[in-house]
């Protein structure tokens, strides 16, 4: 017996019943029975029986791409604060150029605002890098909070949602996994269409057909929707689950 | 029980083994990271969650494991004589054993050094406000995605005089004095395994009439346990809201 659909569990309850089940992330065996270990959406696939979390929290995966704040410097690297359980460690071998180890605040200073890639996720805190183009220090713009589990949302399939945002108010956007959005652009205006934008998709996140009502939401604004501007996508939806 | 009290008829017209109307939602706080209420009649219970996150004072914190931290309170205009805000012996208490119910189903091993905190509020009470509280609470925790082996439902049962009830109002709970008086049982009961997380008692029972209103209690949660699981099903909006 498998639940089907998009089906909403609460913990204690039997997912599936069978040896041949594999308990995975938020499940666990008893017995003959699969049962749930946390709320969210059961993800069955062949035979490997996930819960997926559709609230709370903000945990980190592997590869995700954070948003956070410098909240310590260690004499190899930096803490930061991204919203998470622990603090996110970013050691000074995984930044783009070489630090003395006594230059450690010139490069990164307490309160400057990062965006970096999750490297590793341990239950003792997360190391983090910066090693890559599109990640590094945050100069201008504003972050904006959203839900961490409506980012799925904002960046859409494929980052379309985020190329639509962008093509319309021309504004660059990096949107972290850990619900914080970097907006940065020409003039302030730009910058408070895209944030006027980016709360109408999280407040109305569930409907259906998000994007031709984001477009039109767009039009009433008395902006373009510019599709052929070809922007390049930082954040991508690396947990797999299309919403 | 052949024995016949004088508590024959309800003060608000139950029967003996009826809850009072109950109700409960999901997601009433956008700013937390979980959030719930649970309504039984007049009682009303909402509870938060926030974490987890690292824990301050630092001398708290478990290497080994996450903990969980509850603080329970009755808002001052909940009861008919305004209550003095802040924490007091009962509340204290009341904190404390909801703690240790909910500890029994929640694992914190992923977490080490951090809180979840819970806060349960109480904006009207009609007695039965900790396991309203408990009720909301476990919700509350679902919804913020804590890792739970399963669920708890919490009731309050007990004898009035001679006659055993459920769901006990404040009438029951503390204005009933004729007779042996009133008795009464929080009980919290987890939904997979049917094991009791709590067990409280405030008066004096015999023991084959407590055994009958462990039974009681025990069907009754199953039921508050469907209120919860509709409640978490229907949730409106996949996020926080």
């Amino acid at each position: 017996m498998v639940t089907k659909g998009r089906q909403i569990v609460v913990p204690g309850e039997v997912i599936a019943t069978g040896n041949e089940f594999l308990p995975g992330d938020g499940a666990y065996r008893d017995g003959q029975e699969v049962v749930a270990g946390r709320y969210g959406i059961v993800d069955n696939y062949e035979k490997h029986v996930r819960v997926v979390p559709i609230s709370g929290a903000y945990y980190p995966r592997r590869g995700n791409t954070i948003i956070g704040t410098i909240v310590d410097i260690t004499f190899n690297g930096w803490l930061i604060d991204f919203g998470g359980a622990q603090n996110a460690f970013l050691p000074v071998a995984e930044v783009p150029r070489y630090i003395n180890r006594n230059e450690l605040r010139d490069f990164l200073d307490f309160g400057e605002t990062v965006i970096i890639k999750v490297w590793d996720v341990k239950p003792r805190g997360i190391d983090v890098s910066m090693k890559m183009r599109g990640f590094g220090k945050i100069e201008g713009g504003m972050i904006i909070p959203v839900n961490s589990n409506k980012v799925p949302r904002i960046i859409g399939k494929e980052g379309s949602m985020v190329k639509l945002i962008q093509g319309a108010a021309g504004c660059e956007i990096t949107v972290g996994q850990n619900g914080k959005v970097w907006i940065s652009g020409k003039n302030a205006d730009s910058e408070i269409a895209t944030k006027k934008i980016i709360e109408f998709i999280t407040d109305n996140s569930t409907v259906n057909g998000l994007t031709e009502k984001v477009e039109k939401f767009i039009k009433k604004m008395g902006l373009k929707i510019n599709k052929e501007d070809s922007v390049e996508i930082i954040a991508e939806n690396t947990d797999g689950e299309e919403q | 029980m052949a024995e016949k009290g004088i508590y024959t008829k309800r003060n608000d017209g139950r029967k003996m083994d009826e809850v009072r109307p109950m109700s409960a939602k999901v997601g009433i706080v956008p700013s937390a990271d979980g959030s719930a209420s649970f309504q039984t009649g007049k009682t009303k219970a909402i509870a938060v969650v926030r974490g987890p996150r690292t824990l301050h004072p630092q001398h708290m914190q478990d290497a080994k494991t996450g903990i969980l931290r509850v603080n329970y309170g009755m808002m001052p205009f909940s009861v008919e004589d305004r209550i003095r805000p802040g924490p007091n012996r009962r509340s204290e208490e009341i904190s404390k054993v909801t703690e240790w119910a909910l500890s029994s189903v929640i694992d914190l091993s992923g977490f080490p050094n951090t809180v979840v905190d819970v806060f349960i509020q109480i904006p009207q009470a009609d007695a039965g406000t900790r396991v309203a509280g408990i009720n909301a609470a476990a919700m509350a925790l679902a919804h913020a995605g804590i890792p739970m082996r399963e669920m708890v439902s919490a009731i309050g049962v007990g004898k009035i005089d001679k006659t055993l009830v459920i769901d006990l109002d404040k009438y029951e709970d503390s204005e009933f004095h004729d007779g042996e008086g009133s008795t009464d049982i929080p009980l919290v009961m987890t939904s997979r395994s049917k094991e009791i997380a709590l067990l409280q008692l405030d008066g004096k029972i015999s023991i084959p009439e407590f055994k009958a209103v462990i039974e009681m209690g025990k069907k009754a949660c199953d039921n508050i346990l469907k209120i919860q699981m509709d409640a978490l099903k229907n949730i409106t909006g996949e996020g926080n809201e």
